[in-house]
């Protein structure tokens, strides 16, 4: 199958590319981005004009639900969110029931994902047994089976001691330990950012500190072992300086941030708003801006959404007993492109951040359009107006904040694999 | 004359205007209490759902009492039958509450925003008789109406709230409610119990009690919720009561005319010694005499009676 893509700007941050050229792709891989013009014949077309033509994008951190929680999301319904906010390769994380703790698991998610045939799907595996904390999941078996990482996510590794074997036994296999940062004990009871607003709803806060003492521990276990640590959902200014720090010593540690906690502060909690109930919470103005000054700076090294479906029952009730989290992948990009309208991140840097910066995390061969290299693409128009409508979502959930923004941009073709998945 | 809003759910939304026709209208309903015959017909065929979705025996009763004295029909609901238990949704109990037609929905609840959350969803007016650590609007009425007795005014007034600030709906209500009508608020306790960004109000907040008890022409003492939230904030209810309790000691440096009030039910010897509690400074129990009238004032606006005059 032959398929050329025309008329479009092409970004590429893998090859510091960036201009009007034609994207030739055969078999499934790109055969050449080209700048000149050249013959287009016996090639199917796509018209890119007005159009950015990037890498696919990737998300290294979405919740798929199944097994055990089809209702919210399956892989089908999440494949399909995922194309269609233009993502060609996602992780799923490992809390599913049963949860993704040994090799049967991941064989199922993986089967399913291949059925499914939209886009590139990784398991994460669990770091403990059924993500309790207490012993090590089978993690070699599982990345026999295609976990590229392990996580407990949506659960901190509160034992120092696992963590740290954690880490090693990861070594062995070469993959990172990605956690979620969390210090039960301070962040008990907890629904929002602690803070003056939490303050003036009456609700119980989860301080920043929760996260930051957390973030500290793992730096120091990451240069311990010398191993990679990967840190999701960065939240706070002093955490995200943390990392910077770490990074300096040359600690071998990432991070991502979510578009939410780049867009939204503790205000959007107001009228005990459960879709704003998100772990870790949305923090404050200054949080934000120091995550975003650390998207430029090279401190933050991709994006992730952190795509956590609920259903209706599970978020209309009050914020105590409402379950954490939002829809990210259908909103991404138009949230994130805010950013670069408002003039807070070039176009570049966010592809970058979408692309090869997940990709190099994980030493995936994809988030590029070299020669050679699988044809995952994602096309969209950074300018097209476009209200975020949820009762058009792909997911079965609904429970986003972003319900009714105006915003600009919108994904036009997803491209996996050089077949056209969205269009 | 009405009231602005349709529900009470935070003092924050009531104008002063508001706040002074809920304190003239309790004044005038507080007369029936003292008639050997107590009760009038101005909410008879009412009925007033009290939905206590969390353990409470003096506001229950109050707002009992209130209704009854109106001739309204006051339901108590705990847990519906515990439907909870079942399965059943808190937002469909109170949608099958709603089909039985109240006039008002009294509620309160465990977690915070909930009569929030409920008001939304129902058609009749909604009071929050107490959400969480969030709001107990009601008390702080009552404690205003109590203050105002005392004090003939407000403006000016400065009121210490001592304890355990962090849990406290009645401090927070009260915090909104006296520093808008007019009186300097200082709160005091242990730092592990003075809650984030608090000096948003515009108190002012010490942690050595010893400093606000001179100054202040209201002392009002918070419980401590020994059994919960309170449990790891402080170490022993004996050092407690030695740093942050109010006794027969430190009350030596308070003003002559100072009052004492408390929400109840009162922990003799921690936060406050017997000797205090009952002394001549208390008016705790005038508080909950007030707190029936005000609660009469509240049932009677709501229920869409404000326009009509009072008939008995």
């Amino acid at each position: 199958m032959k398929l050329v893509i025309i008329n479009g700007r092409v970004i590429d941050p893998s090859q510091n590319l960036d201009g009007n050229c034609t994207v030739f792709v055969e078999n499934g891989v790109i055969r050449d981005v080209a700048k000149a013009k050249r013959s287009t014949n016996g090639y199917e077309i796509i018209d890119a004009k007005g159009a950015i033509v990037s890498p696919g994008f990737i998300d290294v951190h979405t919740h798929l639900r199944e097994p055990g929680f089809e209702y919210r999301e399956d892989i089908a319904s999440g494949s399909k969110a995922a194309v269609a906010g233009g993502f060609t390769t996602i992780f799923c994380m490992a809390n599913t029931n049963p949860v993704n703790d040994n090799a049967s698991v991941t064989q199922m998610i993986v089967k399913k994902a291949e059925e499914v045939g939209l886009l590139n799907i990784f398991p994460v595996g669990a770091v403990s047994k059924g993500l309790k904390g207490v012993e090590l999941a089978e993690i070699g078996e599982m990345v026999k089976s295609g976990c590229v990482a392990i996580s407990d996510d949506g659960k901190p590794v509160m034992s120092g001691r696992l963590m740290r074997h954690a880490l090693e036994y990861a070594k062995t296999f070469k993959i990172p330990v990605v956690v979620h940062e969390e210090d039960l004990s301070l962040a008990e009871g907890g629904c929002m950012n602690e803070g003056r607003i939490s303050t003036e709803l009456g609700l119980k806060g989860s301080p920043a500190a929760a996260e930051e003492t957390m973030i500290q521990r793992d730096i120091l276990l990451s240069k311990l072992v010398g191993h990679h640590v990967h840190f999701q959902h960065v939240t706070t200014a002093t955490g995200i300086d943390m990392i910077r720090q770490a990074k300096k010593q040359g600690i071998p540690v990432t991070c991502e941030v979510t578009p939410h906690h780049l867009v939204l502060n503790d205000e959007a909690c107001r009228g005990y708003n459960t879709n704003a109930k998100v772990n870790p919470p949305l923090r404050t103005t200054k949080d934000c801006q120091a995550l975003i000054k650390a998207l430029n700076d090279g401190t933050v090294d991709c994006l992730a959404t952190d795509h956590a479906p609920h259903a209706h029952d599970e978020k209309n009730v009050g914020m105590d007993e409402a379950n954490a989290g939002l829809l990210g992948m259908e909103t991404a990009l138009p949230v994130l492109l805010k950013l670069v309208h408002n003039k807070q991140v070039s176009l570049k840097r966010l592809i970058y951040l979408l692309t090869v910066g997940p990709a190099k995390i994980f030493k995936l061969k994809t988030g590029s359009l070299k020669k050679g290299w699988p044809a995952d693409m994602t096309i969209f128009d950074p300018n097209l107006s476009n209200t975020i409508d949820a009762e058009k979502f792909y997911s079965k959930s609904r429970n986003t904040p972003f319900h009714g923004w105006k915003l600009k941009g919108k994904v036009l073709h997803t491209i996996c694999g050089g077949k056209v998945v969205y269009a | 004359m009405s009231l602005s809003v349709r529900h009470l759910l935070s003092v924050k939304d009531l104008t002063k205007k508001d706040v002074d026709l809920i304190l003239k209208t309790a004044e005038n309903l507080q007369e029936i209490s003292k008639r050997p015959v107590k009760k009038v017909p101005a909410l008879r065929g009412k009925t007033i759902p009290l939905c206590f979705f969390e353990p409470s025996t003096r506001t229950r009763a109050s707002f009992e009492i209130a209704a009854k004295r109106l001739s309204a029909d006051p339901i108590q609901i705990s847990s519906f039958g515990n439907s909870l238990s079942k399965g059943e949704s808190l937002l469909d109990t109170v949608k099958n509450l709603e089909a039985m037609d109240p006039d008002v929905l009294v509620i309160r609840h465990p977690h915070s925003g909930m009569p929030h959350l409920m008001a939304k969803e129902v058609s009749c007016p909604v009071i929050n008789a107490g959400d969480g650590i969030n709001e107990h609007p009601t008390q702080a009425l009552l404690d205003l109406m109590t203050i105002l007795q005392v004090k003939k005014k407000i403006q000016g007034l400065h009121v210490a709230i001592i304890g355990d600030i962090l849990n406290s709906r009645v401090a927070r209500s009260n915090i909104i409610l006296l520093t808008k009508m007019g009186a300097k608020v200082h709160v005091a306790g242990p730092a592990s119990m003075i809650p984030a960004g608090v000096e948003q109000y515009g108190v002012q907040v010490v942690n050595d009690i010893r400093e606000v008890i001179p100054k202040a022409d209201v002392i009002m003492m918070l419980r401590i919720q020994r059994e919960r939230e309170s449990a790891s904030l402080f170490p022993s209810l004996r050092e407690y009561a030695r740093f942050f309790g109010l006794n027969k000691n430190n009350m030596k440096e308070a003003k002559k005319d100072v009052v004492i009030m408390h929400p109840g039910p009162v922990n003799r010897g921690v936060e406050i010694a017997p000797e205090v509690a009952d002394g001549p400074h208390s008016i705790i129990l005038d508080q909950v005499t007030n707190g029936v009238a005000v609660r009469m004032a509240l049932l009677y606006l709501m229920c869409g009676e404000g326009e009509r005059k009072i008939k008995y």
